[in-house]
């Protein structure tokens, strides 16, 4: 069975028509992308939350994760470790330190000496920034202009149902995901650590003079939302088996977008805001009626509409303060 | 004493001036313009080297009138920047003559800026009709066939093989839609059925939802219009979602980044490019020699045999007219049957060449190999839903 087409917009209508296996499909889809929006996400709202800053290089620190991760995959088939579980871990964990490291020194070059001046210079800087880590990689990466194979390191066991395709790998790196996100949410909620990091964006002043070590908590919290950015990057190299020097820019608009229109400064929002982005792609590429070339265009769209109608997010605070 | 002292003088002066042209050449500089930089730098910088031997190459010949100094300018496959360093090719009148373009994007935008300079221009890789068809320049030539005589027949030789349903996938920039309006024209004319066709922005980075719509349909072929980044992504996510259809494409994703980047999953992928392959060609074999002698660290890539022969031809006009953007303007009008090493090259009154040959490709075993060459071809390996 078909469903209706309207040549006119190259689009289609016609959901009744489609069936269950095409729904699960088009579901999994979506919270593949929703995940990999949610990662960034939960990054762009943990900065805002401890510091108030917007951090426009999120998007590249991704990048820099997934090329990192692909080059210590390079290393390892050197050294003739291929065993693809093993070289998974390695991967991961290395490229997760890395960034997560790189953060922390950007913190403490860039973020923290300009915590006094108006939050537009460090918007700019990190824009700023963003380009040099995108352009580096172009610039300097062997080859780094082209887009690149990420090797398939997960069994790619599927089972077909109809139009529904399940893949091992897919439901393997969504429940890491989930995961990762609890992790941090635990790491947020249950330890000193995670203590400490609410104290200081609660209140800066009165956390320091408790005897918190504000540039330590400041650190740490980029060390932990560019690393989750690396681990969002090797997610997507294991999805879609392809890197390139620009695949940052989207996501960190994304991302930006998800968090706000969940609440900046809300774990839980930035979640819902990555889910609900991938839903209106999805919606906008299969079942509204004009071209595809447009999801974009209509997932922008209705955040615009939403962030009018709530200006915090739909977690947000009433007030415009963070939590 | 006065006398004496005049007359070596002029004496010098005369050795001089008899003594130059054995001294020195004039020096006369033409420019390269191609994407450099980007997710098609790849086929720029095969490009730019394959000019650069041509000018090299010239240089070396000692029957050559002038000395040849090659501009390099990077258009990124961006309108914006393409016009940025189109301006200021033209705008420099030392630049005498340009092989420019491999977008077509980047052509269409940047062909009214050297018809206001007057800069002779002969296209390299781009292949939108608009470019040579939609203006009357006299300026504008191009040296590789446009997506009008590549889709026609590609939409032939894919319906010949057996196939009857199609998906369309293409970026919605002028080269995506071209190639998909002529592509559909001839594929309708030649029997084949189109159940949907999805444009996507050229920087997407996830078609899941549109190749799952796909997959619904059940299209024997998906076939896409537009460049290597896109390619690369489309092809691999169609096997994630289990889509077993042929994968089709164009002129666009020829190139070695394509295989690299699809790795495996670029095996029996089917595209169309103008001109001969390089190694058929009479003057292929010698390219490639001359290529490899002077040792540049990348590949020539799909198109540099034409960037070659883009600046070559330049080069021959400027030996015969001399450096004057008009003469070379004017002698260009009337390149009839010039053999260059992609085959032989006629302009028709819009400046496009009109006897490019087309050939059709298949990925076999990592390599982009002529159709007729290859084992599907023979019957030894087979193109997926072909029974």
């Amino acid at each position: 069975m078909r469903p209706l087409r309207f040549p006119a917009f190259h689009g289609f209508y016609g959901q009744a028509l489609m069936d269950i296996g095409l729904i699960a499909q088009h579901i999994v889809n979506g919270l593949m992308l929703g995940l990999i929006y949610s990662l960034v996400a939960v990054g762009f709202t943990l900065f805002f939350g401890v510091l108030d800053v917007i951090k426009f290089s999120h998007g590249d620190m991704l990048t820099w994760g997934v090329f990192t991760a692909f080059s210590v995959y390079l290393g390892l088939d050197l050294l003739g470790l291929n065993s693809p579980s093993f070289t998974l871990i390695v991967v991961a964990v290395f490229a997760m330190a890395a960034i997560g490291f790189l953060g922390a020194v950007i913190a403490k070059v860039l973020i923290i000496p300009l915590k006094g001046a108006p939050p537009l210079n460090t918007l700019l800087i990190t824009l700023m920034l963003g380009t040099v880590l995108r352009e580096s990689i172009r610039l300097f990466y062997p080859d780094g202009a082209n887009p690149k194979h990420f090797p398939a390191l997960l069994p790619d066991w599927s089972h077909s149902w109809g139009h529904f395709t399940l893949r091992f790998d897919n439901a393997a790196m969504l429940i890491t995901g989930v995961l990762m996100i609890v992790l941090v949410q635990i790491i947020i909620k249950r330890t000193k650590l995670g203590m400490a990091i609410r104290a200081v964006s609660q209140d800066e002043e009165t956390a320091k003079t408790m005897g918190i070590n504000f540039n330590m908590v400041v650190y740490v919290t980029f060390a932990i939302g560019s690393g989750l950015a690396a681990f969002a990057g090797v997610i997507y190299g294991l999805y879609y088996n392809e890197l390139s020097f620009n695949m940052g820019l989207l996501l960190g608009a994304i991302g930006f977008s998800a968090a706000a229109v969940g609440g900046f400064g809300n774990i839980y929002g930035a979640i819902v805001g990555g889910f609900l982005f991938a839903l209106l792609q999805t919606l906008g590429a299969v079942a509204l009626p004009f071209a595809s070339a447009y999801k974009d265009v209509f997932a922008f769209g209705v955040v615009i509409i939403l962030i009018a109608i709530k200006p915090t997010g739909l977690l947000g605070e009433k007030e415009t303060e963070r939590v | 004493m006065k006398l004496k002292k005049c007359m070596s003088l002029a004496l010098g002066l005369l050795f001089l001036i008899a003594a130059g042209p054995v001294l020195a050449k004039d020096t006369v500089e033409v420019a390269f313009i191609g994407p450099l930089t980007g997710g098609v730098s790849a086929i720029g910088v095969g490009g730019r080297n394959s000019a650069d031997l041509a000018v090299q190459l010239r240089n070396a010949d000692p029957k050559a009138k002038y000395h040849y100094e090659l501009v390099v300018l990077d258009d990124e496959c961006k309108p914006n920047s393409g016009v940025q360093v189109a301006t200021k090719a033209a705008a420099n009148k030392k630049i005498i003559a340009a092989a420019a373009h491999y977008c077509s994007v980047v052509a269409l935008a940047s062909v009214d800026v050297y018809h206001k300079f007057g800069l002779p221009v002969v296209v390299w890789g781009a292949v939108h009709p608009g470019i040579t068809y939609g203006n009357d320049y006299k300026e504008i030539h191009r040296i590789n066939g446009t997506m009008i005589n590549q889709n026609e027949i590609a939409a032939k030789f894919i319906t010949g093989l057996g196939y009857k349903t199609w998906v369309n996938l293409y970026d919605t920039t002028d080269y995506g839609k071209g190639m998909n309006e002529y592509f559909s024209k001839y594929l309708t004319e030649n029997g084949g059925k189109i159940l949907g066709s999805f444009g996507v922005t050229s920087d997407q980075q996830d078609f899941t939802a549109e190749l799952t719509q796909a997959k619904m349909l059940n299209p024997d072929v998906i076939w896409f219009g537009g460049l290597t980044p896109l390619g690369v992504r489309i092809r691999l996510q169609m096997e994630k979602l289990g889509l077993t259809s042929q994968f089709q494409s164009c002129s666009g994703i020829i190139s070695d980044a394509f295989i690299t980047g699809a790795g495996d999953l670029a095996e029996g992928t089917i595209a169309f490019r103008e001109g001969e392959p390089v190694e058929n060609l009479p003057g292929g074999k010698w390219f490639l020699e001359e290529y490899t002698k002077v040792g540049y660290s990348e590949a020539p890539d799909a198109f540099g045999p034409f960037a070659f022969a883009a600046m070559n031809l330049i080069l021959d006009v400027i030996e015969e007219v001399g450096p004057s953007r008009k003469a070379v303007v004017k002698r260009m009008e009337n390149i009839k049957g010039y053999e260059a090493i992609v085959g032989s090259v006629t302009f028709d009154e819009h400046g496009q060449n009109t006897s490019p040959a087309i050939t059709k490709y298949v990925v076999q075993d990592g390599k982009w190999v002529p159709w007729a060459d290859s084992e599907y071809a023979s019957g030894k390996r087979k193109l997926k839903r072909l029974n």
